[in-house]
């Protein structure tokens, strides 16, 4: 470690008198400034510190009027019934719902863009493409919602009209467009990935008499693996956080269904639903509020550590 | 290349060189019809999916268009609400609710995430292992669904600690705090990517830390760190979530101020609309969507536009 007063001692042996390098006087304003940019940094830690703390307390609260198990594997959902229950299972199906319908849109939909704007794309093709998915990954999430009311409902009745389409909302539509408002997160997370192959792994592919069909599947896909499957879990964990969307177009009956035609609650849209306008501290409703949000942020929690980890991953091996 | 040193074309080098012409020329002729078809097909598949996605959300654009088009006028952006004269009713008083919470969001997110982002990335002591968990913590943070964050503003903003009760106030301090990790995730890529000789020569020429920062590498990194501000002030536009648990009430008349009064956002007032059956309403909430689509649509464009300008400067 290298000292103020021994750079000086240094300066001194050196011959000839100089002022010491190190600062002439106190900074105080210098710590005054670095205390406030770390409270700045700290907020962060305040605010995920916040969120646990009023899911915990508010669940503590609940579990203390509804049992655990009642509440985990419970298969009936009926909070403001005279014969309230709290089974917490059509909520979690309608969600695990809504996330295959989006990501059997958002997965192939979205990787085979990203694999065409990575490997395919004429770059005059691409420079056009790429900011504008990144554009569109900003619609408003009402907008969605309500295009798939009013726009892809009708049009999917047409189209199929075999399909028991009994109520204005449907699970399978708004899965369809939850997955279309995904697809854009997916094919650039994606493609990130794939861009971030070092090209001397295609060119020794290239050189070895590959085409680009193996180059792109064999070598590029297996090597940008771990950032593809992050987008796929990013995708996910947005589709399981999604709210307006599933508001809108999937309706609000807790159903234990999978049928596509059918209106489901999602953990979100009974969120959603319970907490519009001011509602009253202290009673049942109010805590269920809390514990769904419990179980809806442990979910998405583990989702997004899986895709940090995994982006890490991929960061690491080739920068 | 020097010529004079060619070795001699002796039968052997002949030989070699017509070898590795032939294992060239091999691999550079037609292949085999099946493999031709594959190769053909396989980036048409890609193509189809691509098309897909830019066909899917340019429907929706189009359909806002088709479908709230005609109610497009002054009056929609200048007049009140109103659920009996759905002709005449527009978006004023959720437009102002949208200002006043945007307004908040922005005074609130430009200082704290730029300063979050200068604190971790240029005095935090990397090694230690509270920095890692920061990074984490933010990283995690930008994930969490908006609504945990309505949450999180009922109890503690809206009630709890805060007390704010359902105000204007309370919806935007909820909104800046979502959107926040979006802006110091901005800023720390924009500080990182500041060459360390910008720093460096700062330093040599006297300049303290904070002078280095804030005279070189605050300037350096100021399109990084608006862009990362703009993406999150257009999520924040079109944010909806979060504000029906903090108060935005859904039919509201009066003009809203900051810190009392009852408030609405412009998301929230077409949800509002779209959930009703009348005609007229759904055109008037897709009218709103077009407004709003407009708006964050050309902040998005803004953003993309000035990060790739910017982009690998140095």
């Amino acid at each position: 470690m290298i000292t103020p007063r021994r750079i000086a001692a240094a300066s001194a042996g050196a011959g000839s008198p100089r002022r010491p390098l190190a600062a002439s006087r106190p900074r105080y304003g210098e710590r005054v400034i670095r205390a406030l940019l770390a409270l700045c940094a700290g907020l962060s830690v305040v605010v995920t510190t916040g969120i646990v703390l009023s899911l915990l307390v508010g669940t503590v609260d609940f579990f203390r009027v509804v049992p655990v198990t009642d509440f985990l594997f419970g298969t009936r959902w009926a909070p403001s019934f005279s014969d309230a229950s709290f089974g917490v299972l059509p909520l979690v199906a309608g969600t695990a719902n809504i996330v295959l319908w989006s990501m059997l849109v958002a997965v192939p939909v979205g990787l085979s863009s990203a694999i065409y704007l990575s490997e395919y794309a004429p770059a005059r093709l691409r420079k056009v493409v790429k900011p504008m998915l990144e554009v569109l990954e900003g619609i408003p999430t009402v907008a969605i919602g309500l295009f798939a009311l009013l726009f892809l409902r009708p049009l999917l009745e047409e189209l199929l009209p075999f399909l028991p389409w009994r109520t204005p909302h449907s699970v399978g539509v708004a899965g369809v467009a939850v997955g279309l408002m995904i697809v854009p997160l997916v094919a650039s997370v994606a493609d990130d990935a794939m861009r971030a192959v070092p090209r001397s792994l295609r060119e020794g592919a290239y050189a070895l008499g590959a085409g680009k069909l193996t180059v792109s599947t064999r070598v590029v896909f297996p090597a940008a693996i771990s950032g593809i499957v992050a987008a796929f879990v990013l995708a996910v964990s947005r589709a399981i956080g999604e709210t307006m969307v599933v508001l809108l177009a999937a309706g609000a009956s807790p159903n234990l269904t999978f049928l596509p035609t059918e209106s489901v609650q999602t953990m979100t849209a009974f969120i959603g639903q319970t907490a519009t306008g001011e509602i009253a501290t202290g009673t049942i409703d109010y805590y269920t509020i809390f514990a769904v949000g419990a179980l809806l942020f442990v979910l998405t929690l583990m989702m997004n550590m899986l895709a940090i980890r995994l982006v890490r991953r991929f960061r690491e091996v080739y920068e | 290349m020097a010529t004079g040193t060619r070795p001699p074309r002796t039968a052997r080098t002949r030989l070699a060189v017509a070898g590795a012409r032939a294992a060239t020329v091999g691999s550079l002729t037609a292949p085999a019809a099946g493999r031709r078809v594959r190769e053909f097909l396989f980036p048409a598949v890609l193509f189809l999916g691509l098309s897909v996605a830019l066909t899917g959300l340019a429907a929706l654009i189009i359909w806002a268009v088709v479908q709230g088009g005609e109610r497009v006028n002054l009056g929609l952006v200048t007049n009140g609400p109103s659920a009996i004269n759905p002709e005449q009713a527009g978006y004023r008083t959720a437009i102002l609710g949208s200002l006043w919470v945007i307004g908040g969001v922005i005074v609130l997110i430009v200082p704290l995430g730029t300063g979050a982002a200068i604190y971790l990335e240029e005095f935090a002591d990397r090694t230690r292992w509270y920095h890692r968990l920061f990074e984490l913590n933010i990283q995690n943070l930008a994930g969490v669904p908006s609504i945990v964050f309505g949450i999180l503003g009922l109890a503690f903003i809206v009630r709890g600690p805060l007390q704010l009760g359902f105000v204007a106030a309370a919806g935007s301090i909820t909104v800046a705090l979502l959107v926040l990790p979006t802006v110091i995730i901005a800023a720390l890529e924009a500080i990182r990517a500041v060459p360390s000789s910008v720093r460096q020569g700062a330093m040599a020429l006297g300049a303290t830390k904070w002078q280095t920062v804030w005279h070189q590498v605050l300037p350096a990194a100021r399109s990084g760190i608006l862009t990362g501000v703009i993406l999150a002030v257009a999520r924040a536009i079109g944010e909806a979530a979060p504000l029906l648990l903090v108060g935005a009430v859904t039919f509201t008349m009066a003009d809203p101020s900051f810190f009392e009064g009852s408030y609405t956002t412009l998301p929230v007032q077409i949800y509002d609309w779209a959930r009703r059956p009348q005609e007229e309403l759904r055109t008037l909430a897709a009218a709103g969507i077009l407004v709003m689509l407009a708006l964050v649509l050309a902040m998005n464009s803004v953003a993309v536009w000035l990060r790739n300008r910017y982009e690998q400067k140095w």
